[in-house]
C-alpha cells in the first residue's frame, strides 16, 4: 500500500497535503498524530471511499479511486472507522450478515458459523441475537472489529480502534492485530493513543497538518535522535557524577537535577560506568538504561519540528525515514500513562 | 496512474477526474442491490413508530373512508344528497359517463364514487409512504454513521442507489398491492349488489396501478433520494421532499384521473410518457448518491 504525494482539500482546508508515505506487507503500521492531522482522511484514500485530488495511490497495485480497481481493494479490505457504523435496529448477527452479503460471503449457515466464529473472537459472539441499539459502546466496537475480520481481509484498516474499549478489552484487540499480522495480513493502525502503537507498530507515520513528518520503523526514527546509547544515573549526591563527563566511551554527560544523562559510544559501557563509580565510593541511586519508547520518539519530532522550518518535501521516489536535523532530548512525560496527542 | 494536480477536492481538476471516471463502470451486481434493499426494509420492519401511522393512512385512505362513505350512500337511498352528487355525475366526461353502471341514483353515485372519485387515494397513500422512507434514506446512512461502513464497502454506489430506491419503493407499492385489495373487496360488497355484481376493479384502475403508478413512483423517488443525498440533516430532507412531492402529487392525480375517466389508447400513452419521465430521471438520480457523500464531506455537505 503506498501513498505517493497525495493530497485532498475539502473547500479551502486541506485535509491532506503532499501526503507520502507505504505500509509494507506483513506488518503493523501505525499512524500517528493529533485529532485533524488527516489520519481518517488518509485511511479513506486508500479504500477508495474518497478520491484524492492529486498524487498516487495504490493498493494490491491498483488504483482505488477507479470504480473497479476500487471495488477490488475494498473487497479485500477490512475497516473499523472511528465510529463502529453499526444498525441499531438490526441485530448483532443481522449487521455481520450485512456486511457478509456485502463482502460477497453470500448466506447460510456455513456463512453464519463463520461469522460467529469471528465475533467469539472478540468476546461478542453472546450478544449476537440482540439489537445493537442496545449495545454498550465496547460491545459496538468488538462487533464492528468482527465483521472487519469476517471476510478475512489482507488489509486491515483500523481506526482508533479501541476507542471506549475497557483497558482489558483493548489489549485483547491489540492482542488480535498482532496476531493477524502473523497469519500475514498488512494492518495500518490510526491512534493518537502513543502507548496503543509502542511496542505494536513494525513502522510508524506521524502525521501533522495532513503531512507525513516521519516515516519509518521506531528504532531507525529512534536511532536518528538519539544516536548513542544513554543511561541515566541517579546518585546520593548527584555533583559525585560529573566526573563521568571525562571519562573514556562517554560521548555527551548532562545533569537534569537529581540525575545524570550519560551518552555512551557502546551500550557494554555502563557496567565499567557502574564499576568505576563504585569503585570511587559514589553511593549510586538507581541506573536506568534509558530505551526511548514512541512517545519519546513523537514528542522528539514534534519538538525538532519546532525547532526548524518544516521539510519541505519527501523524496519522489517513495517513502523514506525522516532524518532529523539534529538530536533532540526526550520529552519529560512519565512513560507510564498513555498520552493522547492534542488533547 | 493517477495524474497530480493538487488542489481543492471540490475544484475543477477533482471534478474532472471524477467526471471521467464515470464512464469506467463496473458490472451491476443486483445481489449487492437487492442486499442493501433487504436490510432497509428489514430496519424499516423495527421503526413502529415509522410503520404505525403509516399502517393508518392506508387504512383512513384505503378502507375506512371508502367503507364509510359507499355504505352511507347505499343506505341512505333516494335522498337529496344523492340526487345533488347524480346530477354532479352529469359533469364527467362522456367516456367516463358511458361507463356507470346500475340502475338507481344510489347506485350509479356509488359506482361512480368507486370508480372515479377516489382515484386519488391510490395515488396519494404510496407516494406518501415512499417519499417519507426514501427522504431518510441516504441522509440517515449519513446521520447515524452508517454511510461510513457503505463508502468503504465493495458495493458501488449505484448499487446502494438502486437498494435504497427498491426499499423506498417497496413500502409504497406493498401498501397500494394491499390496499387495492381490500378496497376492491368494499366496493365489491357495498356498491357491486347495487349495480348487478362485482365490477371492481376496471380494467382503467387495472392500468392505473400496474402501469401508471409506478413511474410515478419512481420520478418521486429519483427526486427525493437526489434531496437525500444533498442535504445535511433528514429534518431538512423531509422538508425539501414534502416541497419535490406535493406538486408531483398533483400531477398524478390529475393523470390518474385522465386515465379513469379516458378511453382507448389515452391511459396506456400517458402511462408510457410517465415512464420516459421516470427513466431518464432515475439516470440523473444515480449520480448522486457518491461515496463523499456518504461520508458526508460532498460538496455542500
Amino acid at each position: 500500500m503506498l501513498l505517493d504525494r497525495v493530497n485532498r482539500s475539502f473547500g479551502d482546508r486541506p485535509a491532506v497535503a503532499d501526503l507520502t508515505f507505504g505500509a509494507p506487507a506483513g506488518a503493523i503500521t501505525a499512524m500517528l498524530g493529533p485529532n485533524g492531522a488527516g489520519k481518517t482522511t488518509a485511511l479513506r484514500l486508500i479504500t477508495g471511499a474518497l478520491d484524492p485530488d492529486g498524487g498516487t495511490v495504490r493498493v494490491f497495485g491498483l488504483d482505488p479511486g477507479r470504480p473497479a480497481d476500487g471495488e477490488a481493494v475494498r473487497a479485500r479490505c477490512g475497516v473499523v472507522t472511528a465510529k463502529p457504523s453499526l444498525y441499531d435496529r438490526l441485530s448483532g448477527l443481522d449487521n455481520l450478515r450485512y456486511a457478509a452479503e456485502l463482502y460477497g460471503l453470500g448466506r447460510g449457515a456455513d456463512v453464519d458459523h463463520r461469522l460467529r466464529a469471528a465475533a467469539a473472537q472478540f468476546g461478542i459472539d453472546e450478544a449476537l441475537s440482540q439489537a445493537v441499539g442496545g449495545y454498550s459502546t465496547g460491545m459496538k466496537t468488538r462487533l464492528a472489529l468482527a465483521r472487519a475480520v469476517a471476510h478475512d481481509p489482507e488489509l486491515l484498516l483500523l481506526d482508533e480502534p479501541t476507542s471506549g474499549l475497557d483497558p482489558e478489552s483493548a489489549a485483547a484487540v491489540l492482542d488480535l492485530v498482532r496476531a493477524m499480522t502473523r497469519s500475514g495480513r498488512t494492518v495500518l493502525l490510526c491512534t493518537h493513543l502513543l502507548a496503543e502503537a509502542d511496542g505494536l507498530a513494525d513502522e510508524v507515520v506521524v502525521l501533522e497538518r495532513g503531512t507525513a513528518v516521519a516515516t519509518g520503523a521506531p528504532a531507525a526514527l529512534a536511532a536518528g535522535f538519539w544516536p548513542h546509547p544513554q543511561v541515566r544515573i541517579q546518585a546520593e549526591r548527584p555533583t559525585d557524577l560529573d566526573r563521568l563527563a571525562t571519562w573514556p566511551g562517554v560521548v555527551g554527560y548532562r545533569r537534569e537535577q537529581e540525575q545524570a544523562v550519560v551518552d555512551l559510544d557502546d551500550a557494554a559501557r555502563v557496567a565499567d560506568l557502574i564499576m568505576g563509580l563504585s569503585r570511587d565510593g559514589v553511593r549510586l541511586v538507581a541506573v536506568e538504561p534509558h530505551r526511548p519508547t514512541l512517545e519519546d520518539l513523537y514528542f522528539a519530532i514534534q519538538a525538532s519540528r519546532r525547532a526548524v522550518p518544516p521539510v519541505p518535501h519527501l523524496p519522489a521516489d517513495g517513502p523514506a525515514p525522516y532524518t532529523p536535523p539534529a538530536p533532540a532530548p526526550a520529552a519529560a512525560v512519565p512513560a507510564d500513562r498513555p498520552v493522547e496527542v492534542g488533547r | 496512474m493517477t495524474a497530480v494536480t493538487a488542489g481543492d477536492g471540490t475544484g475543477a481538476a477533482g471534478v474532472a477526474r471524477r467526471a471521467g471516471r464515470r464512464g469506467d463502470r463496473t458490472p451491476l451486481r443486483w445481489g449487492r442491490v437487492l442486499t442493501v434493499a433487504r436490510t432497509d426494509l428489514r430496519q424499516l420492519a423495527q421503526a413502529r413508530d415509522f410503520w404505525l401511522p403509516m399502517t393508518f393512512l392506508g387504512a383512513l385512505f384505503y378502507a375506512i373512508v371508502p367503507a364509510v362513505l359507499l355504505t352511507t350512500i347505499g343506505r341512505i337511498g333516494s335522498v337529496e344528497v344523492i340526487a345533488r352528487v347524480s346530477s354532479a355525475l352529469e359533469m364527467l366526461p362522456e367516456a367516463a359517463r358511458t361507463q356507470i353502471r346500475g340502475d338507481s341514483a344510489a347506485g350509479q353515485t356509488g359506482y361512480a364514487l368507486a370508480v372515479f372519485l377516489f382515484a386519488p387515494m391510490a395515488v396519494i397513500v404510496p407516494l406518501t409512504i415512499s417519499t417519507a422512507v426514501g427522504a431518510a434514506t441516504l441522509v440517515g446512512e449519513r446521520e447515524r454513521g452508517t454511510g461510513e461502513f457503505l463508502a468503504h464497502s465493495p458495493a458501488a454506489a449505484r448499487e446502494i442507489y438502486l437498494g435504497k430506491l427498491i426499499a423506498s419503493l417497496v413500502p409504497g407499492y406493498a401498501t397500494v398491492a394491499v390496499g387495492f385489495g381490500v378496497y376492491s373487496l368494499i366496493v365489491n360488497v357495498t356498491v357491486g349488489p347495487e349495480v348487478g355484481g362485482w365490477f371492481f376493479p376496471t380494467a382503467q384502475w387495472w392500468i392505473m396501478i400496474l402501469w401508471v403508478l409506478p413511474p410515478f413512483l419512481a420520478i418521486c423517488l429519483s427526486l427525493v433520494l437526489r434531496l437525500s443525498a444533498r442535504v445535511s440533516s433528514t429534518a431538512a430532507a423531509q422538508q425539501a421532499s414534502g416541497l419535490v412531492s406535493l406538486p408531483l402529487i398533483g400531477i398524478a392525480y390529475s393523470q390518474a384521473t385522465g386515465v379513469l375517466m379516458g378511453a382507448g389508447w389515452l391511459p396506456l400513452w400517458l402511462g408510457a410518457g410517465a415512464w420516459a419521465v421516470a427513466l431518464v430521471s432515475l439516470a440523473r438520480g444515480m449520480r448522486a448518491v457518491t461515496r463523499s457523500r456518504l461520508l458526508g464531506v460532498g460538496p455542500g455537505l
